[in-house]
């Protein structure tokens, strides 16, 4: 009885945490829709700030509490708003959640930066730590009294401003109708400030509560919030008081489970599995029964004209992309040191992993954040089934996994947006919690995938495991393009585009969805299964997948470029992080830092650049020429004639500065053509003349110098070519009148008209 | 025509997106005065409300408000400045009170106890009703909730979209007794009607809007039946 009683107080006061942290939640999701998935980061980050001023500056408590509570929080919650979250209006749910993920990934990377993982810290001290008071016998901290009363203080808090100032008001009129507000005269934009702001201080609260009972580590402050999403859903979003219920209820069963979990009639293993991890998974089990109990939400006619746009990719230029994609690879293959090869295959896994969210969530629009989930039981496969990684092997895996992400899919079925992407949140983290710890499948902690075997071809040196990586990558980008040319393809899109369209026109989103899963989980257990070398379950965890899901967003999610762009991109991340001292530290903020600006270019980098690549590919002459140029460069390279790094600069002008400015350079009036001409052959000659290798003295130096000639000259020649007339897509009001025809135009009528799905 | 319009739309265009919807819209409505804007579905009436009550920025031309060219400002600000629209549909938020619908009228400015009193007195049925969930109200109680912002915050200009709209004749009847007594205070007012025999009663003047453009104004009065049957059937 007592120790009920004694277990019941840990669980409430473990709820209290919750319900703090998923009131922040529900406050910043009604009112500006954006489930914000950065909101443990913010705790964990404000932990570290009142550390800082309470131990490290030694500031009274009152002070550094208010300073940190009243003053940073609230601060930090309003520009979040301001500058990262206004501009996400009219952008998917995709795009709202991986900004929020790259908030994260910032948050995360700059207290890596600024609070290095550091042993002698001074330690975090509970609020009057050692006091204690005794409760029916048991000693019951006064940190814990503590957390308690904050939550209880909080939800009175909370119930006055949401119900008796005007500015509560205003937050739930702003939930109910945004535009009569503002016709009311209230200003929703400041609302939503205001609304972040208390829900970064909330975040902020329970971060320096959980930080004195579980000291300063970033993980597990970082993944509290998982918990409390659960606790959120409970509280379908919207309600506090049922939020703060879910929250206890939590807290409780976590308490409870730890109580009987120790006696001996409990079991400890079921059919030969350790439950070792079920009590770290329990939030997350609650997460999914409560997801999966919401009411089945109403599908949605697509009512907003969204701001992404993806083309469907052409055959030719598929083609040409996974041909010139190889022999790029095996052109350079040969002039990279070991260990860069080895980061660029590893950039290679990761666009593969990146390239199973194409299907997905790029073509149907279902997010999932659990990528590398698939893609480590996809090395698990590998390595476990007979055949020592030959290519049946290989298949089996996949084959396996892809049924896996079916069946996972299937309870997931009625869930779409942030719903289904919380389900793979919660897979992921129940995967890697009882899964991955298991004696069968990674039983020392690392695991040997063997390497691809191949009749007749022998993979054993790091260039052979690239090119390995290309051709693979190469291959599964065809695969993709096939499905989205397909029938199927069509499916996918129709289920993004207008769910509720395409049920009425008699298509079974279920099966369609399930295909998607399994196509998607297929491609990530493929990138899992060549890994081709020792893995650690750390690899394929939840929060490792989320720069992944980031990355491909930014990259351009909608498409095979975008998947490999993004995959390199944060693999190049980590290659500058070692290149370049440097910038070591700004590298942990980099992906961050980029998926933040999402908002300004929500189709991704990719599209940018293909759109301006796109004149250059309708035009078989021009791509001739550019292949020449590069294959010349390459040739100076291969017969010594200049070094390896002059190789890389003049290719990059030449391709990212030369290359897109060819159509326009042939279009121009003649005067200007020799104009641009002239500065861009300076800028080739510049990039190709001088040895680099030698010139500069660090890879950092040279990078920099290649983003200047690129700009200095690419930009340049644009700008002397740009009265001229150049290929344009004009309304599909006006081609044909005043002005021609062109395949884009005829490409952007249908797909306005809808005849192109 | 002395004293300058107080709301004036000069070449307005305005759309969604790659849509157009108004091609070049005129439209000035003198101080006191009461206009009628009437048009087909889809004419773009409500896109003009949108226009002038600054919740759609047009694509080009000048909205004008006393005078001065407030193109491109806010709404909340127009809002605060006198401008009070009941936009398309119930002008409500259903999930709060009455009492807390009301608090939201006072961003223009006005005391809640103000607003409180003049409203109860017009409409005793809300004062019966300031706890309930105003989404839990009868059609004809939600219109009289949006149209009390109106009566008790003392707007210069006031735009009504549909007020008519799924209600009974009756109804409709008592809400556009209001709309004259809130045009005799020298209000002036902007209303879309879609059935015109309802307002023209109340308008002075009355404009037809047909896809996008102006098609006709002049005095209600002169408005005949066949002008109307031959602008919304598009001729
Ligand atoms: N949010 C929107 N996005 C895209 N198009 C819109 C939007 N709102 C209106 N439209 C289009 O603009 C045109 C004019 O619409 P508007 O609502 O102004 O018409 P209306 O005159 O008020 O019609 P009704 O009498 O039916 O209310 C219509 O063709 C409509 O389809
Ligand atoms: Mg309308």
């Amino acid at each position: 009885m007592q120790e009920l009683l004694t277990f019941t107080i840990i669980g409430l006061s473990t709820g209290a945490i919750y319900a703090v942290v998923a009131s922040g939640l529900v406050v910043t999701y009604t009112t500006s829709g954006i489930f914000n998935l950065a909101h443990g980061a913010t705790g964990m980050l404000s932990a570290f700030t009142y550390w800082q001023l309470r131990f490290d500056w030694d500031l009274p408590a009152p002070l550094a509490l208010f300073i940190t509570l009243f003053i940073l929080c609230p601060l930090f919650g309003i520009v979040t708003e301001r500058f990262v979250m206004r501009g996400l209006q009219g952008t998917t749910e995709v795009v709202r959640l991986s900004v929020t993920v790259a908030l994260f990934a910032f948050m995360i990377g700059l207290a890596n930066w600024i609070w290095p993982n550091d042993a002698s810290r001074e330690a975090f001290l509970k609020f009057y730590e050692g006091n204690s008071i005794s409760i029916g016998g048991f000693n019951v901290s006064w940190h814990r009294l503590i957390t308690f009363g904050c939550a209880v203080v909080v939800a009175i808090i909370l119930r006055i401003v949401l119900y008796k100032t005007r500015m509560g008001v205003a937050m739930r009129a702003v939930v109910d109708d945004r535009n009569l507000t503002e016709l009311n005269g209230g200003r929703p934009d400041r609302v939503s400030m205001f609304a972040w702001g208390i829900s970064a201080s909330l975040a902020g609260l329970a971060g320096i509560l959980l930080a004195g009972d579980q000291q300063l580590n970033i993980e597990p402050l970082v993944l509290l919030v998982i918990n409390a999403y659960a606790a959120a859903i409970i509280g379908r979003l919207k309600s506090l008081p049922l939020t703060f219920l879910g929250a206890g209820l939590l807290g409780l069963l976590d308490a409870y489970y730890l109580m009987v979990s120790d006696e001996s009639w409990f079991p400890q293993t079921a059919f030969g599995f350790s439950l070792s991890g079920v009590r770290s998974a329990l939030p997350t089990i609650v997460l999914f029964i409560a997801l999966l109990a919401r009411p089945q939400s109403r599908l949605r006619v697509g009512t907003t004209k969204l701001r992404e746009e993806n083309r469907v990719p052409e055959w030719r230029t598929a083609i040409m992309g996974a041909v010139a994609l190889v022999v790029v690879v095996v052109g350079i293959s040969g002039m990279l040191t070991r260990s860069n090869t080895l980061l660029l295959l590893n950039g290679f896994t990761f666009a593969m992993v990146t390239l199973s969210l194409v299907p997905l969530t790029g073509y149907a629009g279902q997010m999932s954040l659990a990528p590398l989930t698939f893609a480590g039981l996809g090395a698990i496969a590998m390595s476990k089934l007979p055949g020592n990684g030959n290519l049946v092997t290989l298949v089996v895996a996949i084959v396996i996994v892809a049924i896996v992400g079916a069946i996972v899919a299937l309870p997931a079925l009625r869930l779409s947006g942030i719903y289904l992407a919380l389900a793979t949140a919660a897979f992921a983290v129940m995967v890697s919690k009882i899964v991955f710890n298991q004696r069968q499948t990674f039983q020392t902690g690392n695991i040997t995938v063997p390497v691809l075997r191949i009749p007749f071809v022998t993979i054993d040196t790091p260039r052979a495991r690239l090119i390995l990586a290309s051709v693979c990558f190469a291959i599964l980008g065809l695969i993709v393009v096939a499905v989205r040319r397909s029938r199927l393809g069509r499916r996918l899109v129709a289920l993004k585009d207008s769910p509720a369209a395409a049920a009425t026109l008699g298509m079974s989103l279920t099966r369609t969805k399930l295909a998607a899963f399994a196509i998607s989980a297929g491609i990530a257990a493929c990138a899992g299964a060549l890994a081709g070398d020792k893995v650690s379950p750390q690899q394929y965890e939840f929060t490792q997948s989320l720069p992944i899901v980031l990355l491909a967003v930014v990259g351009g999610v909608g498409s095979v470029a975008g998947a490999l762009f993004g995959g390199l991109l944060l693999g190049g991340n980590s290659v500058l992080a070692t290149i370049v001292p440097t910038v070591k530290n700004l590298t942990k903020i980099g992906p961050g830092t980029v998926g933040i600006t999402l908002g300004r270019n929500p189709q991704g980098a990719a599209a940018q650049i293909g759109d301006s690549f796109r004149p250059l590919i309708e035009q078989p002459r021009l791509i001739a020429i550019s292949a020449a140029g590069a294959f010349g460069i390459w040739a100076l390279d291969a017969a010594d004639v200049i070094s390896h790094w002059s190789f890389f600069v003049a290719s990059v002008v030449w391709i990212l500065a030369v290359s897109p400015n060819l159509p326009a350079l042939t279009a121009a009036a003649p005067g200007r053509r020799v104009m641009a001409g002239a500065w861009l052959a300076v800028g080739m000659a510049i990039a190709t003349g001088v040895d680099w290798s030698s010139a500069l003295d660090a890879t950092g130096k040279r990078i920099i110098l290649i983003i200047g000639l690129v700009a200095l000259f690419g930009v340049g020649a644009q700008r002397v070519v740009e009265n001229s007339p150049r290929v344009h897509t004009a309304s599909p009001d006006l081609a044909g009148l005043d002005t021609d025809f062109s395949r884009e135009d005829i490409e952007l009528a249908e797909q306005k008209i809808g005849v192109v799905l | 025509m002395s004293t300058p319009p107080i709301l004036e739309l000069r070449n307005v265009r305005a759309g969604y997106g790659s849509i157009d919807v108004l091609h070049g819209v005129n439209l000035s409505i003198g101080r006191g005065e009461v206009v009628a804007l009437l048009g087909p579905n889809g004419a773009g009436k409500s896109t003009t409300i949108k226009v002038i009550s600054g919740l759609l920025r047009p694509s080009a031309g000048h909205l004008i408000v006393a005078g001065r060219d407030v193109t491109g400002a806010s709404a909340s600000a127009l809002a605060r400045a006198g401008l009070c629209t009941i936009p398309e549909g119930r002008g409500i938020f259903p999930n709060l009170t009455v009492r807390e619908n009301l608090l939201m009228a006072t961003f223009s400015g006005h005391k809640m106890s103000d607003i409180e009193e003049r409203t109860y007195a017009r409409f005793p049925r809300l004062g019966e009703r300031r706890t309930q969930l105003a989404g839990t109200m009868s059609g004809g109680e939600q219109q009289m909730l949006s149209l009390a912002r109106a009566l008790a915050t003392d707007p210069a200009i006031l735009l009504l979209d549909e007020l008519s709209m799924g209600l009974a004749p009756l109804i409709v009847a008592e809400l556009y007794a209001q709309v004259a007594a809130i045009a005799a205070e020298g209000v002036s007012v902007l209303v879309v009607e879609q059935f015109a025999r309802t307002v023209l009663g109340v308008a002075d003047t009355a404009v037809l809007l047909a896809h996008g453009t102006v098609r006709m104004a002049g005095k209600a009065s002169e408005i005949g039946d066949d002008v109307l049957a031959g602008a919304y059937l598009g001729s």
